[in-house]
Parts: C-alpha cells; structure tokens; sequence
C-alpha cells in the first residue's frame, strides 16, 4: 500500500517505510508515561532488535503495534494502516499483517501441531486443499515435520516457539513481531530460534525482536533500538546491547 | 462465509462440548432442571385452565323475549346479540325446546300429564361467552335491549370462574418470573465458568486476526446444542411422566374422571415442545453470544 499518496496531517511516509511511529505517547490512567514522544522508522526487509530493561516501554510498544492499546498522542503507521484511526471491525485484517511470536508461545493447548498452524489459515478462510499443502511445507522450515500430531504439552520449549513461527509465519506476513521470543529457552534452542528469524528476515520479511538477552543482541551485529523510562536512548545499526550502568 | 469455514465452525462447536465435558455437563444439568421445572409447572398449568375452561364453556346467560314478539323481532334481537365481540355462540331455544328439555331433566315419566306446553312463553337465547368475565356487562346491555322480558345469569358462577382464571394467570406469571430469574443466575453463571477457562484461547485468536465473528461462531454453536439437548431431556421426561400421571390418576379415582378432564398429551406438547426448545436454544445462544463478547475486546 503506498503511503506516499494518502494525504496526513503527521510527518509523510516513505514508500520503503513499513512502520513508522511519530511522536507516540501512551499514558495509563495511573502514573508516568509509558512511552513518550517515541519516534522511530522501520524499512521494508529489516532485522530490528529493540532491547531495555522493565518498564522501559518495551511491552507497551508491542501491545501498541498489536493495536491492544491505541497511542494517548501521536500516531502509528503499519503497513499502509494507521493505528490511531483504526475501528475495531478492522483490527482483525490489519492483525494479519503481522506474525506474533510470544514468550510463552501461546499455543492451543488442546489443538495438536498440525491444528495450531492450519488455524492461523483458517480465520483468513484460505481452503482446506491449500492448508493440507501448506502446513506441511511450513512445519518441515521450522523442523517440525514428523511432530504434527502432538500436542503443545508433548513438546519442549523450542519446540513448542517453533510451532509459534510455524503459525505466525504461515501467511505470509510482511511483518514478524517477536516479543521476547527466547525468554523461555535454553541458549541452544534460543540460537537456533535466532537463526530461523534470520533465514525469515534473507527472505524479506521485515522482523522486530523485543529481547534481553544481551549475547545474542552482541553477537547477530544487527539494528539495535535501546528504550529507558518510555523514550528511545540510543538507535544503531549493528549494534549492541547497552548496559544500564 | 466458505462451507469449509461453516462445517469448521459446526466441527469446532461439537468438539468444544467434548473438550469441556464437565462444563458441558454441567451447563445441560443448569438448563435441563430449569426447564424440567417449567415444563412440570406449565402441565400442571394448562390443565387447570382447561378445566376452568370447561366450566365456563357451560355457564350461559337466557335471554326470555316481551309477549307477542314477531319472529323477525326476535332475530334482530339475535343479531344485536351476535354483533357483541364477548359473545361467542348463540343458541335459539324454542318453546317446545325449553319444555322437552326441561321434562328430560326434571320430570322425566311424570310428564305424561301435560298436554299442552306449559312453558309456551319460554323461548329463548342461550348465549355463550367468550370471556365469562364481561358477563355482568352484556347483562346490564341485553336489558336495556327493546323486546327483552328477562335476562337470566349466575353472576357468581361467573365471578368465581373469572376469579380463578384471573388467579392462575397470576401464579403462572410469578412462578415462570422466578424460574426465569433462577435459570439465567444459574446459567450466566455456568457460562462465565466455562469461558473464564477459555479466555486465554479466544486472546490468542484473535491475536493472529481472528474476527469477532470467527471466535464466537463455534461458542455460539456449542451454546446452541447444550441449550437444545437440555431442552430434550426435560421434554423426554415430561412426556413419561405426564403420561403415566394421567393414568394413574384416572385408574385410582374414577369418580373425579367426569370432572378432571385432562389435556391430551398431545396438545400439551405442540405448545411445550416449541416453546422448551427456544427457551433452550436462546439461553445457550445469548449466554455464549453475550459472555463471549466481554473477551472479544484484546
């Protein structure tokens, strides 16, 4: 969707811009701002890391890109839609623009491998034909080929954040929102984690990776945006994770 | 909507049951003792109307001409009669009517005597109401009505008939107000159990796009078919029950037979079956509709 030839009040939109937040508050009913005044840009294809410690605005962020909060002031561009003027009958579609990956995966606990992936393709009613080829097909990326029959309490943590992908990524969304998608795994399972998002990212997909885990934010040399206390404190390409102190 | 995504949704609903089973369980148990007691009460109900009903069909207001009325006199008083709306049959008793009945019934071979009949002046109109309670006044109209010698009513027959009539509607309106009340405490109550379980599910739904309508149609579907089973049981068991009360009562007291006209079974459940089975179907169509929607807002 072009942004360039819709006419806004805030700042214009590049055509290669697929997020773009402009002077974005979120201010609970009770205490200081979560976010405030946050500005930042995502291009079409980027691997984006966004660390900071709690209460830094990390979260809020996420929920705000899921549209599960609207900004107190300023506004978000995604993927054409902008999240302030949205109506909650479109939310859904919007929401499919994205794939989500959680900490705690977020499985259908009572639906096996196969169910939890084919119902991502279900609510955007694709055919049965086209879901027996393609869950299949999205299973053995992620390594899970011989395990469709299982149910998420069979699997280990990797496992189970590999179903996750399997599920966010099978529709082929322009965006992948990872919201501490390693916080739950041991290093070997979180690298190999961190490798998929990687192989996702070379195919085109542009990724945001909320994390605090500071080797693998050192050692992948990709975009790095630091949040403190509700604003963004640093903002590098290939960089690093930033100690607090 | 595609037909894969409805039988999806049909699939879902089904399995729903069979995944909450105790919920499901219990939600049928809710809404089956409820209607249990609603179909019971309404049995017990339509029987005492009819017999009220019954009785009123017998009470008849007379109506007895002026001496020397023509015949076509009369039957504009008939037509006067028959244009009341609270009026629902009339009957033209002759002279020789009156007195052939009347020997019937009092005087039997004791009226050999008579050779003329004594109750020449006697015909009349027997009107019958619809509603016994307008009685007193179509009686009050009727005298003022040229051509009438007299009225005959039983004002208290009728006031009691239309007492009784009055105070069962009342009971019934009361008593399905609690049960109402009851069910939808106990029902709203079971559902928010059961989707309390089931409010992570429907976040993560709609988390990856699902609309409102995607995440409800399968708790719609299983709301409508624990409704509808709860609704059969009761009926089933109303059914065995009114029969074999029926029976029995008729075996053991014979001598209320004549007086205790029960309604066919039948009839009882053309009324019961239509009405237990909405009632169940939207208690689980509007508890999971309405409970549901409270976890659509993520």
């Amino acid at each position: 969707m072009a942004f360039a030839s819709k006419k806004k009040k805030g700042r214009s939109i590049a055509d290669d811009e697929l997020i773009v937040l402009d002077k974005v508050t979120k201010t609970y009913q009770t205490g200081a701002p979560a976010l405030n005044g946050v500005s930042l840009s995502v291009k079409k294809g980027e691997f984006v890391f966004i660390v900071g410690d709690s209460g830094s605005g990390k979260s809020t962020l996420i929920k705000l890109l899921l549209r599960e909060l609207v900004p107190t002031e300023g506004d978000i561009y995604v993927n054409g839609y902008n999240l302030s003027k949205l109506k909650h009958r479109q939310v859904p579609k919007y929401r499919r623009n994205l794939g989500v990956v959680f900490q705690d995966f977020r499985l259908l606990k009572d639906r096996n491998v196969y169910e939890n992936v084919a119902f991502a393709q279900r609510i955007v009613q694709t055919p049965n034909r086209l879901i027996k080829r393609n869950v299949p097909a999205i299973l053995s990326i992620v390594g899970l080929a011989g395990k469709y029959k299982a149910k998420p309490k069979q699997l280990s943590g990797g496992e189970q954040q590999r179903v996750a992908l399997a599920r966010a990524l099978i529709n082929k969304p322009p965006i992948l929102l990872c919201d501490e998608p390693t916080g739950n795994l041991d290093p070997k399972n979180s690298w190999e984690i961190m490798k998929l998002l990687e192989q996702i990212n070379k195919r085109g997909t542009t990724v945001l990776v909320v994390t605090h885990n500071r080797e693998i934010v050192n050692e992948m040399q990709k975009r790095v945006v630091t949040m403190k206390k509700g604003v963004i404190v640093s903002d590098e390409e290939k960089g690093g994770y930033i100690d607090e102190n | 909507m595609r037909i894969s995504s409805f039988f999806y949704t049909l699939r879902q609903g089904i399995r729903n049951i069979f995944r909450n089973a105790w919920f499901s369980l219990a939600s049928i148990a809710t809404i089956a003792s409820c209607l249990l007691l609603f179909g019971i009460f309404y049995s017990v109900i339509a029987n005492f109307q009819n017999i009220v009903k019954n009785a009123e069909a017998g009470v008849a207001v007379t109506v007895f001409f002026d001496e020397g009325l023509s015949d076509e006199e009369k039957q504009h008083i008939g037509d006067l009669i028959m244009d009341r709306k609270e009026v629902d049959k009339v009957n033209f008793v002759s002279a020789d009517e009156a007195w052939e009945s009347f020997k019937d019934e009092y005087l039997g071979e004791y009226s050999d005597g008579f050779t003329e009949n004594p109750l020449e002046d006697s015909e009349n109109y027997e009107i019958y109401m619809k509603d016994i309670s307008l009685q007193s006044s179509l009686v009050t109209y009727l005298q003022t009505v040229p051509g009438v010698r007299q009225v005959n009513s039983s004002q208290q027959t009728a006031d009691a008939l239309s007492g009784a009539n009055k105070l069962i509607s009342y009971i019934s309106i009361g008593i399905i107000g609690i049960l109402l009340a009851v069910s939808v405490f106990l029902i709203s109550n079971t559902v928010m159990i059961g989707i309390s379980v089931r409010k992570e599910e429907i976040g993560i739904m709609k988390y990856i796009g699902a609309t409102d309508f995607f995440v409800r149609a399968p708790f719609v579907v299983e709301g409508l078919i624990i409704g509808l089973i709860g609704a059969a049981i009761p009926l089933g068991l109303i059914y065995f029950i009114y029969v074999n009360a029926m029976e029995m009562i008729l075996a053991r007291f014979t001598e209320i037979g004549s007086i205790l006209q029960f309604l066919p079974v039948e009839v009882v459940f053309s009324t019961l079956i239509p009405v237990a089975l909405g009632i169940g179907a939207g208690i689980g169509f509007f508890g999971s509709f309405i409970t549901v929607r409270k976890h659509l807002r993520v």
